[in-house]
């Protein structure tokens, strides 16, 4: 039986405060660290434990970390990205509600190890409860000494501030983070420079997602064997599944990286509310290509999802039963995408806006026939043009609504044209 | 009239980041829970205590879905539409929302009680179909629920005469 780490158990308000979170050993992480550990040992354990990014990219973290430069005069930054956008997507916010110290004790730990004096939370503007509750346990943090000067008599520094966003998907992506952070317009900025060598104000720069910082004290605590153990190989440890759409029982499972999505969707998650067959299934937020019904046989990790040709990203699970008309799907996805282009780039911008409004033709009955060509063209076009990752994801999520059932786009345009 | 508890509060938030110019977010989440929403006059007062060019703060304002710089009704409601809450219905919720209101996204009752906007995900997809009525998250929504809300939220306003700003 899989034990819970991430969420304690589920629901429990008890862990919520600091006297809860320390009952079960929380904060014991950090005090052993602090008294053991150098910032070097710290990094190694990270990476000996095979952590990576649960922000989407997958990135190992202890290499994330090493690259901050040692000995660098400049003042180095902790970011935790907080700003969870991706559409059917909430583990960020469940962890910050529930266990917002896990996310506090990964965050004075990582800043700990790359030097960071100060640290912030850039957090999605909605999510005001956890807003709430994190302001409150930062307080409590420094009137217990976790947080300011001399941290538990070790002679760390550490603040922790709270960055409330206003609602752009794309300050997720951590260049465009940084930039919004810095009083401007939440569009990315070219790499390299990466942030960890020139990010905010150009200071050494780490941005590591919440679930992923919330990883960093089970770690500590158990052992890099431990995390090894659970999961495959490459991509070892706990992992939040957020399961949505047409689904018996919706909602944030913690389980094992790698488990399969047939038995995520079929088992735990009940199958389908309706009983109806499932269709396909969004498997890392709308950004990643669907898998069709017959696919599902596939492990959540971040290697067997890149090689099907879609991602794990931020495990937003998204079911849909054989009743869904893809052709809706698709518009929805991309009026997100283009709603949510930051303008800077060409493609992105302008590629978007048309193929927005083929899909809403073909959706409409409007289209006339050669416009899903005109349209793969175009999003052709987008792919691999654009500055930052929204643009790519766009396509390869329309991409995969195409591939898979062509069939009714095309059914569509025809039965438009009849009725017209 | 300047307010110089706004004042203190932007001028105390500036001294959290490196520059003062980081602070326009938050500055401007002041002033607009301060004044309802984000007047020509706020977003100067946001721009003078940070020493920033008041076109500065105008792009920031205009960049985000989250600032307004039209007034919004006493109840906002923000619908979702996103995958998830769309695959449950929420576009039949809007059309209900649209014809009880008798507004369409993206206005506000001409009483200025409330104001509709359909919005991309919540990231709260485990509760879908979701709406936030202004801070608050409201799930598993469905026609009828939605209608007992209107009707609970026009008798409250009705209780509650009064339609100016939330104070601060």
């Amino acid at each position: 039986m899989y034990e819970q780490v991430l969420l304690l158990e589920k629901r429990d308000s008890e862990y919520q405060d600091l006297a809860g979170y320390r009952s079960v050993g929380g904060y014991s992480a950090l005090s052993s660290t602090l008294r053991d550990s150098t910032p070097e040992q710290l990094i190694d354990l990270v990476k000996e434990a095979k952590l990576r990014g649960r922000g989407g990219a997958g990135f190992p973290t202890g290499l994330k970390w090493s690259f901050v430069p040692k000995g660098s005069a400049s003042a180095k930054w902790l970011l935790c990205n907080a700003d969870e956008g991706e559409p059917g997507t909430f583990k960020d916010r469940i962890i910050m509600e529930q266990t917002p110290h896990l996310l506090l004790e990964g965050m004075i730990l990582a800043a700990y190890a790359i030097g960071a004096a100060k640290a912030y939370i850039y957090i999605r503007g909605e999510y005001v409860t956890a807003i709430r509750r994190l302001e409150r346990e930062i307080q409590a943090c420094r009137q217990a000494g976790l947080l300011g000067k001399n941290i538990l008599g070790s002679g760390f520094d550490l603040d922790i501030y709270l960055h409330r966003g206003a609602g752009a998907y794309i300050c997720g992506e951590e260049t465009a983070l940084i930039e919004s952070l810095e009083g401007n317009r939440g569009q990315p900025r070219f790499k390299p420079p990466f942030p960890a060598v020139s990010g905010f104000y150009k200071g050494p720069t780490v941005v590591n997602n919440v679930e992923t910082l919330a990883c960093v004290p089970p770690i500590v605590q158990r052992g890099a064997d431990w995390f090894r153990s659970i999961g495959s190989e490459k991509c070892p440890g706990p992992k939040l599944y957020c399961l949505s759409g047409h689904v018996k029982r919706p909602g944030l499972y913690e389980l094992p990286m790698g488990i399969s999505l047939r038995e995520l969707v079929e088992q735990h998650a009940g199958g389908t509310h309706s009983g109806k067959k499932i269709k396909a299934v969004i498997p890392g937020g709308i950004s990643a290509a669907l898998l069709p019904e017959p696919a599902l046989d596939i492990a959540m990790d971040f290697d067997a999802l890149s090689a099907a040709g879609t991602m794990l990203g931020s495990a937003g699970v998204i079911v849909m039963d054989e009743s869904t008309c893809m052709v809706q799907v698709a518009h929805r996805i991309i009026e997100f995408f283009h709603h949510e282009s930051c303008g800077k780039c060409t493609p992105c911008r302008e590629g978007l806006a048309w193929v927005e409004q083929m899909l809403r033709r073909i959706k409409d009955g409007e289209a006339k026939s050669g416009e899903l060509e005109s349209m793969e063209r175009i999003y052709g076009n987008i792919e691999g043009n654009t500055f930052c990752l929204l643009g790519d994801g766009a396509v390869m999520a329309l991409r995969g609504v195409v591939k898979n059932f062509r069939h009714e786009f095309i059914e569509r345009i025809q039965q438009g044209g009849r009725a017209a | 009239m300047k307010d110089q508890t706004l004042k203190q509060q932007i001028t105390e938030m500036a001294t959290r980041y490196p520059a003062a110019r980081s602070a326009v977010m938050p500055a401007l989440h002041l002033a607009q829970a301060h004044y309802g929403y984000l007047t020509q006059d706020a977003m100067a007062e946001v721009a003078e205590y940070l020493h920033l060019p008041r076109v500065a703060v105008l792009e920031i304002a205009t960049f985000y879905s989250l600032f307004h710089t039209r007034p919004v009704g006493k109840y906002h409601l923000q619908l979702c539409t996103n995958l998830s809450c769309m695959l449950l219905g929420a576009e039949r919720l809007q059309r209900q929302l649209e014809q009880q209101l008798d507004i369409r996204c993206g206005e506000t009752t001409a009483d200025g009680r409330f104001t509709l906007t359909a919005v991309e995900c919540l990231g709260a997809c485990e509760m879908a179909p979701v709406m936030q009525l202004n801070d608050d998250y409201c799930g598993h929504l469905n026609e009828q629920r939605l209608a007992e809300m209107l009707q609970t939220l026009q008798e409250e306003a009705n209780r509650k005469p009064e339609n100016g700003p939330p104070s601060s």
